[in-house]
């Protein structure tokens, strides 16, 4: 097999992969970076991000008001050390960002704009229209070209990470374009390959967001932490699933039920101002919105259409020219793909997964039990979004943390040997050959797409806004056996050029692991806290039994092994979490309550 | 709107390791109002040929990955939508004027090494440092290079370019549409380093003017604009040449 020596290999070539490839490489020149992607850098889905990066920006705003919102917005299960850091970095990497090139949009006056963003309770998102994701990739990717030590590996698919006696060595890829395997032999890996989307059928995710780092990590003893906590996104397409930015309701959109009525007001988010208010109505985080859709849908306020049920996402108010100037690509999306002027009818929408919480556990510094093996973005739960992200810290957490694993990751490379070529080498070999087994198998009898459909559609009904234990129950035993089937795949392409059946059946492996990650971890949570709510006797949350993070650990062929770890908290305990109107009295009795003691 | 129909979907299929020049291959795929030839091409790989080989990720037209000749036209797959093929055959091909991997999969090196060559990078004119904080940037100077920003590197206007077509030393409409990107951005100060490719027989004077590369651009870049700004710019470089050695001009 063709081994490529390198200090250090970074996986997953999306906005944290590249951000911590310059890292790395102002770190120390000397070192050989290799960034590895099983798409060209471009095309990551950090692409796809539509609405802003957040950073405290302007005079009335503090350091403290971002902290408390996205400890407040996790429902405190958040690493509060962490966020600490992230809140005090985000600005400074944002003005590098800029620095770099990146196109955010500008005051009449020359600074960059901000806007409005769910949960936040002062406008601090830095945005590039509505294609924030895209300017930020796009400007990581060519930047990342002007250092000569940053060597990319693209449309390399990952396999495996190579371990030797407790330390990460490298990983095994597949070159796509020949089907041939190189090994990676590195000192040190970063894995940064995004979340598990995939998971759930109807979800805003590229294809490539398949989980495979989370899987890589997990089957080699590191857990995967929080994963019951995915996203749903309150605004996305029927069908696709393709998101409509938050920064739609940030600019002043709203949501109506079949009566035209803004049902928000009905879920403690009121009042219903007619201009944005910031951390009331539209502009309430994303759990609580999609959990008010399900209750609509509950009470028969939801209109049935092609795709299921929604509610309207009203823009005509905002006139053409801003939508045009400030919701460019929403306005081409709905234009092309539901045949609707946004500016004359409102855009159906409904909830659909976002965004994958948890990750692999990552201490503040992006390192992990596994010496040498780092994480960053949405892969890694380094402990800044809890149980609920709030739109727009993800970005800026890409910037912050991809420095810092970078950085990390560069240190120990220099301060680290490769370990013995001879049993690194065996390893790696033992690697090809079980993946070699799975394409040569002529016995194969399961369809990809079948294990894949059942999946998604198992993981919708067991995993969704609301859950249960018998749902959460038929859903475990579903992924057991779509694991038992998928041993039995059938991959038609024996090829090895761009055999991408090939690389669907490894990336639905990937899947099947992390779904029942997530599955396993939201069964064992009986409480409801941010995005995991039940409806079966644990509505409330429990601070007292689940105050803790969830470790999954990987089990072989067996369910995962649920374990528990402590959350940091340092100043702020845990509290209502309150919206709206409410979410100010809240605010207030807090504050009297904290001068109370002084 | 839910009703479903059947399109007759013509491949041109190349596999490296069987064919030995591209064969057609016909599919007949389910679809409804709303279905994107994207996921006609999905359904023929998940239910009627598994080795069928493409690229694809977004689905809304911003990754650049499913560019695609439809009809003979260079479109991306993803926002593009059955039911206007319909009642007719749709005939798919990889993008025209680049070497073929598999079926729809395209050799993309080319472009990739030109993107890297033309400095696609700030350069910074005045060395800023972080605690200084932004550079401003009114947003009249950001439109100056806004549009050529959009660019999303699908590749559509090389296929779309008869000039790549005939000789693909033609630096190329997306690539000089991002050249100008940073060459028009008021933080850059690398415009000369970048015109010596602009002024090379590879750059904007390798255009004929034919215009088809802004017509099948999906995000509007207009790159032949972008070369048509630097035709001028291109001129006046050489006529400044005589004036102020080292000088160009400045927009």
């Amino acid at each position: 097999m063709e081994t490529v020596k390198t200090d250090l290999v970074i996986i997953g070539g999306g906005g944290a992969g590249l951000r911590a490839a310059i890292a790395a490489a102002e770190t120390d020149p000397s070192l050989h970076v290799t960034l590895l992607s099983k798409v060209y850098p471009m095309r990551s889905h950090t692409v796809a991000a539509e609405g802003g990066a957040a950073a405290v920006t302007q005079e009335h705003d503090d350091l403290e008001y971002h902290f408390d919102d996205t400890v407040a917005g996790g429902d405190w299960l958040c690493e509060q050390d962490v966020v600490d850091y992230f809140v005090n970095n985000a600005r400074r990497e944002l003005t590098q960002m800029e620095h770099w090139g990146c196109p955010w949009s500008r005051r009449d006056d020359g600074h960059v704009n901000v806007r409005s963003f769910g949960g936040m309770k002062i406008d601090r998102t830095w945005f590039a229209a509505d294609k924030t994701g895209f300017h930020m990739l796009h400007t990581l990717f060519q930047t990342s070209i002007k250092y000569p030590s940053i060597h990319r590996l693209d449309e390399h698919f990952c396999c495996d990470l190579v371990v030797d006696d407790e330390h990460v060595q490298g990983a095994v890829t597949i070159d796509i374009a020949t089907g041939r395997f190189v090994f990676i032999h590195a000192k040190a890996v970063i894995i940064a390959t995004g979340g598990a989307g995939r998971v759930f059928r109807q979800n805003t995710n590229g294809g490539i967001v398949t989980g495979d780092g989370m899987a890589l990590a997990y089957r080699h003893g590191v857990p995967l932490r929080d994963m019951e906590f995915m996203q749903y996104h309150p605004t996305c397409m029927p069908g696709t699933g393709l998101l409509f930015t938050e920064a739609c309701r940030g600019e002043g959109g709203f949501l109506l039920n079949k009566d035209g009525y803004r049902y928000l007001q009905d879920y403690g988010l009121g009042p219903p101002d007619p201009s944005p208010r910031n951390k009331a109505m539209e502009l309430g985080p994303r759990d609580r919105l999609s959990q008010a859709f399900w209750h609509e849908y509950q009470k028969g306020n939801t209109i049935n259409g092609p795709h299921g049920h929604y509610v309207n996402l009203d823009l005509r108010h905002l006139g053409k020219r801003k939508l045009l100037e400030r919701l460019p690509q929403i306005y081409e999306m709905a234009v092309e793909y539901q045949g609707i002027d946004p500016a004359e009818t409102p855009i159906p929408v409904l909830p659909a997964v976002h965004y994958t919480m948890g990750g692999i556990e990552a201490n503040g510094k992006t390192g992990s039990r596994l010496a040498g093996l780092y994480s960053v973005g949405e892969c890694s739960s380094i402990g800044i979004h809890g149980a609920n992200r709030l739109g727009s810290n993800s970005l800026t957490e890409l910037c912050v943390f991809g420095k810092v694993a970078g950085e990390e990751a560069a240190a120990y490379a220099q301060s680290t040997e490769h370990r013995k070529t001879d049993s690194v080498q065996n390893i790696a070999g033992d690697i090809q050959r079980r993946v070699e087994d799975i394409v040569s198998s002529t016995d194969g009898t399961e369809r990809i797409a079948d294990l894949r459909d059942e999946m998604m559609k198992s993981m919708e009904d067991g995993c969704g806004i609301y859950r249960t234990a018998e749902e959460m129950q038929a859903t475990c035993d579903k992924l057991a056996s779509l694991r038992e089937r998928y041993k039995r795949i059938n991959i038609e392409d024996k090829s090895g050029p761009w055999n991408t059946e090939q690389l669907l059946a490894l990336e639905l492996g990937y899947l099947l692991e992390v779904a029942e990650a997530v599955v396993h971890s939201a069964f064992h949570r009986k409480e409801s806290r941010g995005s995991h709510q039940r409806l079966d006797g644990f509505e409330e949350r429990d601070d007292e039994n689940f105050l803790k993070h969830s470790l999954a650990f990987y089990d072989g062929d067996s369910a995962p092994r649920i374990e528990y770890s402590d959350v940091t908290v340092t100043k702020s305990k845990p509290g209502i979490r309150a919206y709206g109107a409410a979410g100010e009295q809240a605010e207030l009795d807090r504050k009297n309550e904290g001068s109370a003691d002084g | 709107m839910a009703e479903e129909k059947t399109i007759e979907i013509e491949v041109l299929r190349y596999r490296p390791t069987e064919d030995s020049e591209p064969v057609a291959e016909t599919f007949e795929v389910p679809f409804t109002y709303d279905t994107s030839v994207l996921q006609g091409i999905q359904y023929i790989k998940d239910y009627l040929d598994g080795s069928l080989a493409f690229r694809w990720s977004c689905r809304m037209a911003i990754c650049g990955s499913c560019g695609m000749m439809l009809n003979g036209e260079p479109r991306l797959a993803c926002n593009s939508f059955l039911r206007n093929y319909y009642p007719g055959k749709l005939t798919i091909e990889a993008l025209k004027h680049f070497p073929i991997e598999k079926d729809l999969v395209i050799d993309a090196s080319d472009f990739i090494n030109k993107l890297e060559s033309i400095t696609p990078y700030i350069d910074a004119s005045e060395p800023r440092s972080l605690d200084e904080g932004e550079y401003l940037q009114t947003p009249r100077q950001k439109a100056r290079y806004d549009q050529f920003s959009a660019c999303i590197n699908c590749m559509l206007c090389y296929a779309a370019c008869p000039q790549y077509g005939l000789d693909t030393g033609f630096t190329g409409p997306g690539i000089l549409a991002l050249l100008h990107r940073y060459n028009a951005d008021s933080r850059d100060g690398a415009r000369d380093k970048r015109m010596e490719i602009v002024n090379a027989e590879e750059g904007v004077w390798g255009c004929t003017l034919v215009g088809y590369c802004s017509e099948v651009c999906p995000k509007e870049v207009d790159p032949a604009k972008a070369v048509n700004l630097n035709k001028v710019n291109s001129t006046m470089d050489y006529f400044l040449r005589f004036v102020s050695p080292k000088k160009g001009a400045s927009q």
